[in-house]
């Protein structure tokens, strides 16, 4: 029975992921500059540890709260990018695609440039980050819509020009401003997991777990779509709300995902990549399985950032980049061969 | 408007470069109808007026005395399911295909099919011939197998009313005959009720019991092959020439075509 097998293999490879992801969670707590033991770190996480001392410091304010934004982000980038390759069935397509890293990166530039981090106070960065993603948001959705329906093509167009216009536009901040400024811009731009705002962390993870809860409420319609819209609405799905609904759910999603780490590419192109190459293209598995996956590569990504160069650190778009990147190869070469 | 099966009223419906315009029409159930017309005529529109993915311009749709376009999507995919012409597939098993014609019945809470949901689709499948290669990727039948995964598909959605655009438009003449002797099965067993477009005359002379024959966004005239399928109409709607005859077993109309090599010939 083929369809009991699947479910088989789809809670075998689930409970796996979730074995992984805590697996990298110690990883990510116990590895860096100054070494931890596991059994160190689960005294200081369940029974504290002698508040100032170096290593409770170091678990509580540093190492936990980035690997729990790294799960986060991760998973929320994963997520974000297999619910927009669902409903435009496109598998080129992830949130960045969209414009939705390029408005996030003007509207941190725009900030820096003009000082509001300063003047306003540094909550300005990551909320001027997410202003931008919805605006690119807004332009995208209305302009895609004509007569109360979207055009799912004129969508996809629309958000790569948006993403083309916002990237020229923060050129031309870039261009023009003093060299700290650009200093500011380029760090924010190369994402990292290092948030000292622990109510943007529960946020991210809150949202991203809510995203995760509700797109599964759109599992249906999702699988229905890999059929196209016609065929979809033909098997009672209203593919125009069911596109809607997800577009803004995952759009915003990856939005307060830029505002708060910066932009961190391939994640939410690679992670669904890797699951369908693995366990095929149905939703029931994929939402829940890009959503750890994305999480376990981000949290051990981030771990290699900090060390491979250690004291210094690496950006972490540039280790997602490659590690994704490398992975991804190998394993269509994997798959050519069996096939 | 509560007697007829299923009944189009003033239906209009279509695009800013094409309307379909005045249709009526009624099914009865437990028919076999058939769609025919010159390409550009209108035959798909209809289709896609009836399933809603145009607008209705004016009209209405009845099935068992109900406003189609009153129902859900969900009761509308309960009762009406479609074949389209081109079997759109993704990498999945024909199994996990044939099933999503459960979709329909489930809430949106349901995310698992139910035992009861997988013994249909076998059922279907197995009365399609498809279930020998239930495991196989869609992407690994032929034209054929994968018109008839997607009938079984269309079929374990339980309807009432089967529409098929083209059934048989990609298939060679072994296939074609496959398929339609499937359909007419199904249609009598089952006595589901069928309204396919079809290209082919001869085809649909010999399975359909009614026909409606589409020009210019119109239908231009309706009844049983032997009242449609005549030299007048064929040669007004299709401007070309053809012979028509009987078919000896059936007693169906069969036509001709006439070729410009032939018409020299003759004269």
């Amino acid at each position: 029975m083929l369809t009991q097998n699947k479910y088989f293999k789809w809670i075998i490879a689930l409970a796996v992921l979730l074995a992984v992801l805590f697996v990298s969670v110690g990883i990510g707590l116990s590895v860096g500059e100054l070494k931890l033991g596991l059994t160190d770190i689960l005294r200081m996480l369940f029974h504290g540890g002698d508040d100032g001392s170096m290593e409770y410091m170091l678990i509580s304010k540093i190492r936990l709260p980035r690997v729990i934004l790294g799960i986060a982000v991760g998973g929320a980038l994963g997520l974000a990018g297999v619910i927009l390759q669902g409903i435009y069935r496109n598998p080129l397509v992830e949130p960045f695609t969209l414009g939705i890293s390029g408005g996030a990166s003007l509207g941190v530039a725009f900030t820096i440039v003009f000082g509001l981090h300063i003047t306003l106070g540094s909550f300005m960065l990551p909320l001027s980050g997410f202003v931008g993603a919805f605006v690119v948001i807004f332009l995208v959705y209305t302009l895609s819509s004509r007569n109360g329906n979207i055009n799912i093509q004129n969508m996809l167009l629309t958000g790569v020009m948006v993403s083309f216009i916002a990237s020229s536009a923060m050129m031309f901040l870039m261009a023009t401003t003093s060299s700290d400024n650009l200093h500011g811009i380029v760090f924010w731009i190369m994402g990292s997991l290092d948030e000292p705002d622990t109510g943007l962390i529960k946020l991210t993870l809150i949202a991203s777990l809510i995203v995760l809860f509700v797109s599964y409420l759109f599992v249906q319609p999702l699988n229905a779509l890999r059929l196209g819209e016609e065929k979809a609405m033909h098997l009672g799905f209203n593919t125009n709300v069911v596109i809607r609904v997800l577009f803004v759910m995952a759009s915003l999603l990856a939005g307060i995902c830029v505002s708060v780490s910066g932009v961190i590419g391939f994640v939410g192109l690679i992670i669904p990549h890797v699951l369908r190459l693995l366990f095929g293209s149905d939703y029931r598995f994929l939402l829940v399985g890009s959503f750890l996956l994305g999480g376990i590569f981000l949290v051990l990504s981030d771990v290699v950032a900090r060390t491979i160069i250690s004291p210094n650190e690496l950006p972490i778009g540039v280790i997602t980049g490659i590690i994704g990147g490398v992975v991804f190869l190998l394993l269509m070469s994997q798959n050519r061969k069996k096939s | 408007m509560g007697e007829a099966f299923f009944h189009i009223d003033n239906f209009s419906c279509g695009y800013p470069s094409f309307k379909l315009s005045g249709i009526s029409l009624s099914l009865n159930k437990g028919s076999f109808s058939g769609i025919i017309g010159p390409n550009g005529s209108g035959k798909t529109t209809l289709f896609r007026g009836i399933t809603s993915s145009i607008a209705t311009l004016e009209g209405s749709i009845y099935l068992k005395g109900k406003n189609l376009h009153k129902l859900s999507l969900k009761e509308r995919a309960q009762n009406i399911a479609i074949v389209s012409q081109f079997v759109d597939i993704d990498q999945m098993s024909v199994e996990d295909y044939v099933l999503m014609g459960r979709m329909p019945y489930h809430n949106r809470f349901q995310f698992f099919e139910s035992k009861d949901d997988l013994g249909k689709a076998h059922r279907y499948m197995q009365l399609t011939d498809v279930f020998k290669h239930k495991d196989k990727l869609m992407t690994e039948l032929s034209g054929g197998e994968q018109q008839r995964a997607a009938i079984a598909r269309a079929l374990t959605q339980e309807p009432e009313l089967l529409l098929l655009d083209e059934p048989t438009s990609h298939l060679d003449i072994t296939h074609q005959v496959r398929i339609l002797d499937l359909l007419h099965r199904l249609n009598q067993e089952m006595g589901l009720t069928v309204l396919m477009v079809i290209h082919d005359l001869n085809l649909a002379s010999e399975y359909c019991d009614q026909l409606m024959l589409f020009n210019e966004g119109q239908l231009f005239t309706q009844g049983t092959p032997e009242e449609v399928l005549t030299f007048d109409t064929i040669e007004k709607v299709y401007r070309t020439p053809v012979i028509t005859r009987t078919n000896p077993y059936s007693n169906k109309p069969v036509i001709f075509l006439v070729s410009e090599k032939m018409m020299k010939k003759s004269k």
